[in-house]
């Protein structure tokens, strides 16, 4: 299943068309309650303190977090859009682009890194014919990269969804591929 | 009180100055980039991201950042030791590797701070190349373009929409070489909330924010024989373009300015002023109805494109507050196509019309649908004065040599009312004067109101007019004007009048005015020549100007009229707040 629903799913080219909030009304109640939890008052520095767990929430509600979900954020913190998107640009956790519904990440960080990950990256991107931040066309896989994961002593890492695979080999990606497929 | 020693010199400042600050007191001044501030409007931009003030401390393993460090008791600070020096020139040499060397046809040149930079530190030549930003050219907007290429992350810019302004569209995006400062989604101005008042163009101290440049367009419509080219200019640019021509800050240029602009070639020159006091006709008959019957109070001024657009993203459910009067410069553009072209017998195809603006925003609204009937622009090219200025340059005029001379008519006669306009709480002070003599039907002779003057954010009075207790409020800034905006939303105040303009202290500090560089002395001189032009005027009561008379008898018959509606009247639009 792909998270996104629209008529362009998989061949989206812009994310303005899509509203998510309005789609599903379900998961932004869902969002809408946990930010009632929250201390949210008209006072703009403490709102701003709650932004990245509610941004964290919100990303694990929609899966990403297009326009229409990061204007719902700032208005429900009285917050202006471009605070939230520069949040989100920042940290490499958040994404304001649909993901595959197996989202594979290579560590890229140091032990990594020095023990090969660069190939498996590779390797991946040829096998998926996708480049890296990007999602294939069925909406089944995204590919990325990510900084260390603290297995240090299994490198290189690939993690799919929270499935950690270690001491990973360039002949280990068709089975890496295989296993996600229940 | 903290003493400390800079370069060996003592020196005693108050708790939580910084390095800098110090510095200054004792005339030692420190290079620096990122740091902005605006004293009199309590603005500063302190991110201490360009790392050029560095300075050495002593028992302080790394050098500090001058601006953003407190000082401290027996601080020793040196300011010019190798290691500050060569830390500094590395920092240039580091942001000048990303940065293009453009300086000959940038639109900055000449008022960039890198510049200034690489001149006074000696730079011979860049010492690093690599990799350069390769950002699109945001030239969308009709008033502010955006280069990318050229941004330094110095975030002066976020500081003035988002802290001072509270427009709030700017925020620095991604990281690392592909950190910039941008709208969300990286969108083009045009597609946010972006009200164009071009604070972030005065703060920027580079070439990265700039303004759409309309000079050519001017110069062919000049030299077009087919077109009757007519000029007006704005209350505050007569008091700021000497700066750009060798006159003194603070200087009245209008007579000089008036014969520059007959040696440009302009076929008529006309006054904006003369449409500020068709406005305080309109929007004070606007205010005494409201006042009289008691509704839709307060109401708040409309002259500023800033200003509208602001609140029609932003508190669109206020949006019936505002006069319906057009802005003076609109109200100009619809008057010169409709009265005076049939005066003159021409289409109003065939002329055109040039505003001088202290502003960017001024560029937008004349651009805005709605003023251009049938497909024909009231305003057809807004230039800044600063494009003023350059022009006259380009035209070889020895400015500060020229002779005074007087406007044209009938568009060019204004009264001390209009001219105040340029300052925060002229629009206010002009209504009052016109409404407590209609109110009273006496000629006044006490007509200045002190009380709204000032480059202050917030002022407010209680005016006795003709018995009424007239409560008004003044406020300059959009962050200003924001904090009054929700006290009005929760039924807080009870003001019947507010002018309100986008521009801290109003249009003399305009996004199209002459650089000030932070030094905020210019606004306080600017201001006083607003007042010298207010009390030299012969008539300071925009109802008693002889020719907005002779308009109203030929033409519109009186304020509030169908026609005087038809063409001098708007309506606003709720915009989304993205």
């Amino acid at each position: 299943m792909s998270s996104c629903t629209c008529s362009k799913d998989g061949g989206c080219s812009g994310i303005e068309e899509i509203n998510l909030i309005k789609l599903f009304p379900e998961k932004t109640s869902e969002l809408d309650r946990y930010i009632e939890t929250l201390n949210i008052t008209s006072d703009i520095e403490q709102n701003r303190g709650y932004l990245i767990q509610v941004l964290h929430r919100a990303q694990g509600i929609f899966s990403y977090l297009p326009e229409d979900v990061q204007l719902h954020v700032a208005n429900k913190l009285s917050l202006h859009l471009s605070e939230v998107y520069g949040v989100i640009s920042f940290y490499s956790y958040f994404t304001d682009k649909p993901v595959g519904k197996y989202k594979i990440n290579v560590c890229t960080g140091t032990a990594c890194f020095v023990k090969g990950a660069g190939r498996i990256l590779d390797e991946l991107k040829r096998y998926l014919s996708i480049e890296e931040g990007e999602t294939t066309a069925d909406g089944k896989f995204s590919l990325g990269g990510l900084r260390c994961v603290g297995a240090c002593s299994l490198a290189p890492v690939v993690m799919v969804n929270d499935k950690v695979y270690g001491n990973v080999t360039t002949d280990m990606v068709p089975q890496i591929i295989n296993d996600c497929s229940e | 009180m903290f003493n400390l020693k800079i370069n060996n010199i003592d020196v005693t400042v108050e708790e939580g100055s910084t390095i800098l600050n110090a510095a200054e007191k004792i005339g030692i001044k420190i290079p620096t980039l990122c740091h902005m501030s605006l004293d009199c409007f309590d603005v500063e931009n302190r991110t201490g991201s360009c790392r050029i003030c560095v300075v050495e401390v002593a028992n302080r393993p790394n050098l500090a950042p001058a601006c953003c460090t407190p000082v401290v008791e027996g601080m020793e600070v040196k300011t010019n030791s190798i290691r500050a020096i060569n830390a500094r020139r590395t920092m240039l040499d580091l942001l000048l590797s990303d940065h293009p060397k453009e300086c000959l046809t940038c639109a900055k040149n000449g008022n960039c701070s890198l510049q200034d930079l690489a001149a006074e530190m000696d730079l011979h030549h860049v010492m690093y190349e690599g990799a350069m930003s390769k950002y699109e050219i945001d030239l969308a907007s009709e008033a502010i373009v955006r280069d990318l290429n050229k941004c330094i992350m110095c975030r002066r810019c976020e500081t003035a929409c988002n802290t001072m302004q509270t427009v709030g569209i700017l925020t620095g995006a991604n990281r690392g070489f592909e950190a910039v400062v941008s709208p969300a989604s990286g969108k083009s101005l045009t597609e946010t909330k972006c009200v164009f008042c071009g604070q972030c163009v005065s703060a920027c101290p580079v070439g990265a924010l700039s303004e759409m440049n309309y000079k050519y367009d001017v110069w062919r419509a000049i030299n077009d024989e087919s077109k009757t080219v007519v000029v007006q200019t704005a209350p505050a640019v007569r008091v700021a373009i000497g700066e750009e021509l060798g006159l003194e800050a603070g200087e009245i240029a209008t007579g000089k300015m008036v014969t520059a602009l007959r040696m440009l070639g302009f076929d008529k020159v006309f006054d904006t002023d003369f449409a500020a006091d068709l406005t305080i006709m309109e929007e004070t008959h606007e205010l005494i109805e409201r006042v009289k019957a008691n509704e839709n109070l307060p109401i708040l001024t409309s002259c500023c494109p800033g200003w509208v657009k602001f609140f029609e993203h932003q508190f669109p459910e206020l949006i019936y507050m505002p006069s319906t009067a057009k802005s003076p410069q609109q109200m100009f553009g619809a008057i010169t196509k409709s009265y005076y072209a049939e005066k003159i017998g021409k289409k109003p195809e065939d002329i055109v019309v040039v505003s001088v603006m202290p502003c960017l925003a001024k560029k937008y609204e004349a651009s805005r649908p709605e003023f251009a009937p049938n497909g024909v622009r009231d305003v057809d090219i807004a230039i800044s004065t600063r494009e003023l200025g350059d022009m006259i340059k380009e035209a070889g005029i020895q400015f500060s040599k020229l002779d005074d001379s007087e406007y044209d008519n009938p568009l060019g006669e204004s009264t001390g009312a209009a001219v105040i306009f340029g300052a925060s709480g002229g629009v206010l002070e002009a209504a009052l004067r016109t409404a407590a003599d209609w109110l009273t039907n006496e000629d006044l002779k006490d007509i200045d109101f002190e009380a709204v003057r000032g480059l202050e954010g917030s002022k407010e009075a209680t005016v006795n007019v003709a018995g009424l207790d007239l409560k008004v409020a003044v406020v300059s800034g959009l962050g200003n004007a924001r904090k009054l905006l929700e006290r009005i939303k929760n039924g807080e105040s009870e003001y019947h009048a507010i002018e309100i303009m986008a521009c801290p202290g109003g249009c003399l500090n305009g996004g199209g005015q002459p650089y000030i560089h932070e030094d905020t002395s210019i606004l306080e001189k600017r201001k006083e020549a607003i007042y010298r032009e207010d009390s030299g005027k012969e008539i300071r009561k925009s109802h008693e100007n002889p020719y907005i008379k002779q308009l109203y008898s030929e033409f519109l018959t009186e304020p509030g009229s169908p026609l005087a509606h038809k063409l001098l009247h708007t309506k606003y639009e709720a915009r989304e707040n993205v």
